[in-house]
């Protein structure tokens, strides 16, 4: 099995967001960066079928030079090779993503032969647009399924299962070379090991520069939700405030009196 | 005429409310811009649903009508809804912000070539369009400009308020159901539903409970959950958790609410234990109310809750149980040592 994941550097934004003064991006000044949630599962599914049948994996980004951080944590939990589609750090909107990543594919497919798998995370943790990996699915004209919390790889094909709309699981069964978008709960991502992370440092990391284009909604600025502004109303310490608790159940129809 | 398509996804005969969403955002732009709002519906039921959407304002049901469309199948889907687009030739394609929202209309974006929006909570007709959207599930806000001869959109889900009572004009024209044939080629049903396993037997959905009773680091194993299963099941509700509890194994993760599992909007979400990290508050802000059970006053799902209980969970939800059964028994607060001991614990109804 051939497998390539994508995966985007996003900042790890814990408690509360703070915009650059110009409102055109996140202050990044003392966050860490990651990747997202649904992409480490990506990374991690890479691994595991590599070492269950065999093959290579490699894994894309698309990002500033800084971006490097990102393929060598990929590359510490079992990632064979890294490629880098170096920017100058302007957003690449979901259409210029995909068809940089699309280009990219052809070309190492035209050196190191075809995927068989192409792994994206559902969506991206930051922007959310829940596009590029059907994009380039339908670029390449692979199938695609999305939203996949279990994967088996049998012999030329896969079955994925997501969850259904209103409970349960469907199965799609789809011949490869294909196209996978997954979700967190798939997997449990493994930490990398102190030799692991010893052998990324070391690996050698393609380069790209793809060029810059716009054709998707063009970010004006950024800004936070206006606050609720709600006070909360404190119903009292401890399990002395149960009473308190189950008359404002009552009170809004939860529990009937 | 500025024509709007929704994509419509319902169940039983009867439209999902986050498409309920999208075809109040369509409506909204058609005052706006005087067109009118036109649905598209697929698979089993769907004419059923289609007459439903008249008093949700739309005069146009499309249904598709050709069984290998039955089954879900995402890229088939995106084409009868491309071949719709040439046909009707819309300003603007919405769907709402679900899974298969979103997928469809990517598959229309990606096969017809165009750009689309995610996750929209506002939009201004204009040349060109600006629209708000949602990043980081909502804990922050894009402003953009959105040029495209077709504006495909998807609505952030449970930020639009949906009238579910809704009734139509008096007199408005009934809706017409328009069946079409799409052409499918075999190649965009091959991403398809094959096979599907029913949710538990009366398990309360999370997505669709009206309480929910998550859990956060706080509650401190799987074990300590059953106390909260308790105090959801005297409510009727649900539990979910945070991100800490379902990478830690106490619960699956189709029990994450927050930005990488379920965006949940209950009449009630009792947060029990949870500091209330903005990826989990993302999840849960759509509650008509928050009530939170922690021992730190300052703990950011404060800024959230509406009331709080400032206190150990593993006391307080036990105590709420107790008392919600010992009001179900009819007995009066604060019971004599007498009445306590008349009454042992396991004999009260429920």
């Amino acid at each position: 099995m051939e497998i390539l994941v994508c995966v985007k550097r996003v900042p790890a934004t814990g408690g509360r967001i703070v915009l650059t003064p110009d409102g055109q991006e996140i202050d990044t000044r003392y966050l860490g960066f990651t990747v997202s949630p649904h992409e480490e599962c990506a990374v991690e599914e890479a691994v595991r079928i590599v070492e269950a049948q065999g093959g290579s994996s490699a894994v894309l980004t698309l990002g500033p030079v800084a971006t490097e951080e990102q393929l060598r944590d990929a590359m510490a939990v079992g990632i064979d090779r890294a490629i880098l589609l170096e920017t100058d750090g302007r957003e690449f909107d979901p259409v210029a993503t995909a068809a940089a990543i699309v280009e990219t594919i052809r070309a190492q497919e035209a050196t190191h032969g075809p995927f068989d798998l192409l792994l994206f995370g559902n969506e991206a943790a930051d922007t959310g647009d829940f596009q590029v990996g059907i994009r380039v699915a339908v670029a390449l004209d692979r199938p695609i399924v999305t939203g996949i919390k279990s994967l088996t790889v049998l012999d030329g094909t896969i079955v994925a299962r997501r969850e259904a709309p209103g409970g349960g699981w469907e199965t799609y069964e789809l011949p490869l070379p294909a196209v996978v978008s997954v979700k967190e709960g798939l997997n449990l991502p493994r930490y990398p090991s102190v030799p692991g992370r010893l052998r990324a440092k070391r690996k050698e990391i393609e380069r790209f520069a793809p060029a810059w284009s716009q054709a998707g909604p063009l970010k004006l600025g950024l800004r936070l939700p206006e606050e609720q502004g709600a006070q909360v109303e404190i119903l009292g310490r401890g399990p002395n405030a149960a009473p308190a608790v189950v008359d404002l159940l009552v009170r809004i129809g939860v529990l009937a009196s | 005429m500025s024509r709007i398509l929704v994509f419509v996804e319902h169940t039983a005969g009867e439209a999902e409310r986050l498409s309920l969403e999208a075809l109040v955002l369509a409506g909204s732009l058609t005052a706006a811009t005087g067109g009118a709002v036109e649905a598209i519906l697929v698979g089993p039921g769907a004419a059923e649903a289609g007459i439903g959407l008249g008093v949700h304002g739309v005069r146009t049901a499309h249904v598709v009508a050709d069984d290998r469309l039955g089954s879900y199948a995402p890229a088939a889907w995106a084409a009868a809804i491309a071949e719709l687009i040439e046909a009707r030739s819309p300003v603007a394609v919405i769907a709402g912000g679900s899974d298969r929202g979103n997928e469809v209309l990517a598959h229309v974006a990606a096969r017809t070539g165009r750009p689309m929006a995610a996750n929209v909570v506002d939009v201004s007709v204009g040349d060109p369009w600006r629209l708000t959207r949602q990043r980081w599930a909502g804990s922050l806000l894009e402003d953009a400009q959105f040029d495209a001869d077709v504006h495909l959109l998807t609505v952030a889900p449970h930020v639009i308020p949906v009238d579910e009572s809704a009734v139509g004009p008096v007199g408005a024209p009934a809706i017409a159901i328009s069946p079409y044939a799409p052409t499918v080629r075999d190649r965009d049903l091959v991403g398809r539903v094959t096979g599907r396993e029913a949710p538990d037997v009366g398990a309360i959905s999370l997505a669709e409970a009206k309480v929910v009773v998550g859990g956060g680091r706080g509650v401190g194993s799987a074990e300590a959950f059953a106390t909260l299963e308790e105090l959801a099941g005297l409510l009727g509700g649900a539990v979910g958790g945070s991100r800490v509890v379902t990478s830690a194994g106490w619960r699956p993760h189709s029990d994450q609410i927050g930005q990488t599992g379920l965006r949940i909007a209950p009449d009630l979400y009792v947060a029990c234990g949870i500091s209330g990290a903005i990826q989990h508050i993302v999840g849960c802000k759509a509650a008509k109310r928050i009530l939170a059970i922690n021992t730190d006053p300052d703990s950011p799902i404060m800024g959230v809750a509406d009331y709080a209980v400032i206190g150990d969970l593993h006391q307080v939800v036990p105590a709420i149980t107790a008392e919600i059964r010992r009001r179900a028994a009819g007995r009066p607060p604060r019971p004599t040592m007498e009445v306590t001991r008349s009454t042992p614990p396991g004999r009260e109804p429920g």
